[in-house]
């Protein structure tokens, strides 16, 4: 078992035609995921290296029988595609692209809360990746391998830089669950350890977060209440500054709210370990399940 | 970005928000100018990013043009925590009657943009909410649905202001809300938000914070500039493309990829060492980018070591190399630097280093090693 992404998953790419769009899908097409079709408005009747290109998402569902949409368009773009894709019934959408204003993703959010069944990853994340079954996004997939330990972060890079420590130690993973770096991600924390939580395979599970809102604060207190597989966390920015934007347009330390010694004090209050460093997350993985 | 309180005022006077009558002005002629020109009594504030600048000398009233010249002056390059003044607001002084608080804030927990108002004006809103959050009014407003004038009069008679003006403050909020959505704003307050002693409602300041990533649809928001708030090293990244903050150490960084940026960060204090900047080369970063954010992070006087952490995703290591090589070769560093490329391409990349036999670049293979090292190397 994994979550969001697997066997089952059949792959629309939006902006499939760009450059970017393009590499990955074929990218993600080659580690196995079904990648049925994409969508780019008025280029409908092409293909991508045999890959049907569709004018509308909902040409791309019916011909295709998509259930998984990735979002590859400029952020100008990223909020109709997700609510086209939401709306010609897709109910896994992974949106990849940085930058989208916070406005858009607070209207498409709340939209998307009104229609059941529909799950939004990001955006700003580099997707989900469930090894040995599908790959949905950037992430570089030859760093992973089967196992038990599920990963969601909100930081692509240091998500690699974990998986890659887990693995030197012989662990593999259910699912990496990248959330997103943006002030109003489509999917929380809480929704997907509650997944993970879900999952047989998965027995424990990894949260890396960073400074910025409160979805941390929020995780602790639902893995105290409703979670029973050990969960491990990591928190970056103890050093950031208030007032600045560290990359992310949601890591940001606003007066006294959202910095990472708050995040780390509330998960150990509720009893989650946290690890002081990447290298520190993976030992405390150690011990639990056994090296 | 964050506004000055002027450019955040003539935001909300576009958007139908009564503020006083001001000009701005960079040197102490073109002060005394304005004043003359708004009359007198007048306030001379200081335009920085700083709450409490009126208690530390950032705000004066002006009786007469002498006194407008005195202060002007005094105030113009005056430091206020750090930042200098390069720019001055003046406008009328305003009588006041009752001093109130207004604000909305985008609330990323509840997800959805959060209205409050207090009777509490002039105080900071942090410390009446510890004090007495009773004194507070506030409502979530749903993004698809927007402000509605009952949300106004909720907010105006939940807070109690004064009766005779409650249906002014409500208009107000209304036009506060056009003022967050139309111009994507992540915060707008007014504090004060005043009532004179002829019951007109006026926005006495404004702090203003808009969405980087929204600026693209609003061209002149993207013009307005903080002069006392720009770092040579922040603009010089700027004009790069490349994302950067200055610190205050001796470290520089490079790394790829915010979380991991933030974590190095994180790494090389635990180890005793400050970070002179967080620089994040971005997913897939090319040998020229590399090249410009090592010219960014030399440009800082005060960095001693230079630490790249690299962990390649869509970044391939061997470009990260190439890049370093010809920063080399163009800037011919005197600092050393400590070097570790892990992921894709990681062996190219060392490989690459190896053979270019760089002077004083120590390559390491993981995190904790290359954060001990660089903390030892800035010694």
């Amino acid at each position: 078992m994994s979550v969001i992404v697997d066997r089952e998953t059949r792959l629309c790419v939006s902006g499939i035609t760009g450059r970017e769009g393009t590499f990955h899908a074929l990218n993600n097409r080659s580690y196995g995921t079904a990648v049925v079709s994409g969508v780019t408005p008025g280029k409908g009747g092409q293909k991508v290296e045999g890959i049907p290109v569709l004018d509308t998402f909902r040409e791309a569902v019916a011909a295709s029988g998509a259930n998984t949409a990735m979002i590859f368009v400029p952020p100008a773009f990223a909020a109709d595609s997700i609510l086209e894709a939401a709306d010609a019934g897709i109910t896994t959408i992974i949106a990849i692209t940085e930058g989208i204003p916070a406005h858009d993703e607070l209207r498409v959010y709340t939209e998307l809360k009104r229609t059941p069944g529909v799950r939004l990853i990001g955006p700003n994340c580099p997707g989900v990746l469930s090894p040995g079954k599908a790959n949905v996004g950037i992430i570089p997939a030859s760093f992973f391998r089967e196992g038990n330990v599920g990963v969601v972060s909100r930081s692509g890079t240091l998500t690699y830089q974990v998986g890659n420590e887990l693995a030197g130690r012989g662990f593999g993973n259910s699912s990496i669950v990248g959330i997103g770096g943006d002030p109003v991600p489509g999917s929380s924390f809480v929704d997907i350890i509650a997944l993970f939580e879900a999952d047989p395979e998965t027995e424990l599970i990894v949260m890396s977060g960073e400074i910025g809102g409160q979805g941390e604060e929020e995780a602790a207190e639902y893995i105290e209440a409703q979670v029973s597989k050990p969960v491990v966390a990591y928190i970056a920015g103890f050093t950031a500054p208030p007032g600045k934007t560290m990359g992310h347009a949601g890591a940001i330390v606003s007066g006294t709210h959202g910095t990472a010694a708050a995040k780390a004090a509330a998960l150990e209050q509720h009893g989650v370990r946290v690890g002081r460093t990447p290298t520190d997350v993976a030992d405390i993985v150690v011990e639990i399940l056994g090296g | 970005m964050d506004l000055l309180e002027y450019q955040g005022k003539q935001l909300l006077a576009r958007h139908g928000i009564p503020v006083p009558n001001g000009k701005a002005a960079t040197t102490s002629d073109e002060a005394v100018a304005a004043a003359d020109e708004i009359g007198y009594p007048c306030a001379i504030k200081a335009q920085v990013q700083i709450g409490g600048r009126g208690k530390l000398g950032g705000i004066k009233i002006a009786a007469t043009q002498a006194q407008a010249r005195e202060h002007a002056e005094a105030i113009l390059g005056m430091d206020i925590r750090g930042l200098t003044v390069h720019e001055l607001w003046i406008e009328g002084a305003s009588s006041i009657a009752s001093e109130y608080y207004a604000s909305i804030v985008f609330d990323r927990s509840a997800k959805a943009p959060l209205v409050m108002l207090s009777t509490r004006g002039g105080m900071d809103i942090e410390q009446v909410a510890e004090e007495t959050p009773e004194a507070i009014a506030s409502l979530h407003v749903d993004p698809l649905v927007g402000f509605q004038p009952f949300h106004g009069r909720r907010l105006a008679y939940e807070a109690g202001v004064d009766r005779d003006v409650a249906r002014q403050i409500g208009a107000f909020l209304s036009a506060l809300y056009g003022t967050f959505v139309e111009e994507e704003a992540m915060l707008v307050e007014v504090n004060p938000l005043v009532v004179t002693p002829e019951r007109e409602v006026v926005a006495l300041d404004a702090k203003v914070t808009l969405d980087d990533n929204a600026l693209y649809r609003h061209p002149d928001n993207a013009e307005l500039r903080d002069l006392s708030a720009e770092d040579p090293q922040e603009r010089m990244a700027k004009e790069r493309h490349l994302t950067y903050v200055k610190l205050d150490g001796d470290i520089g960084i490079l790394g790829n990829g915010a979380g991991l940026v933030m974590s190095t960060l994180d790494v090389v204090d635990q180890h005793g060492g400050k970070p002179a900047n967080f620089l994040d080369a971005g997913g897939g970063a090319k040998a020229e980018a590399i090249t410009a954010a090592v010219e960014v992070i030399l440009s800082d006087p005060k960095v001693k070591a230079v630490l790249f952490n690299i962990f390649g995703g869509i970044t391939r290591c061997d470009e990260v190399a190439r890049g370093l090589i010809e920063a080399f070769d163009q800037i011919k560093p005197t600092v050393p630097f400590v070097v570790r490329l892990d992921g894709t391409n990681g062996a190219e990349g060392r490989e690459l280093l190896k053979a270019a036999a760089l002077p004083n670049v120590h390559a390491v293979d993981t995190m904790n090693e290359a954060a001990a090292l660089v903390v030892e190397l800035a010694k």
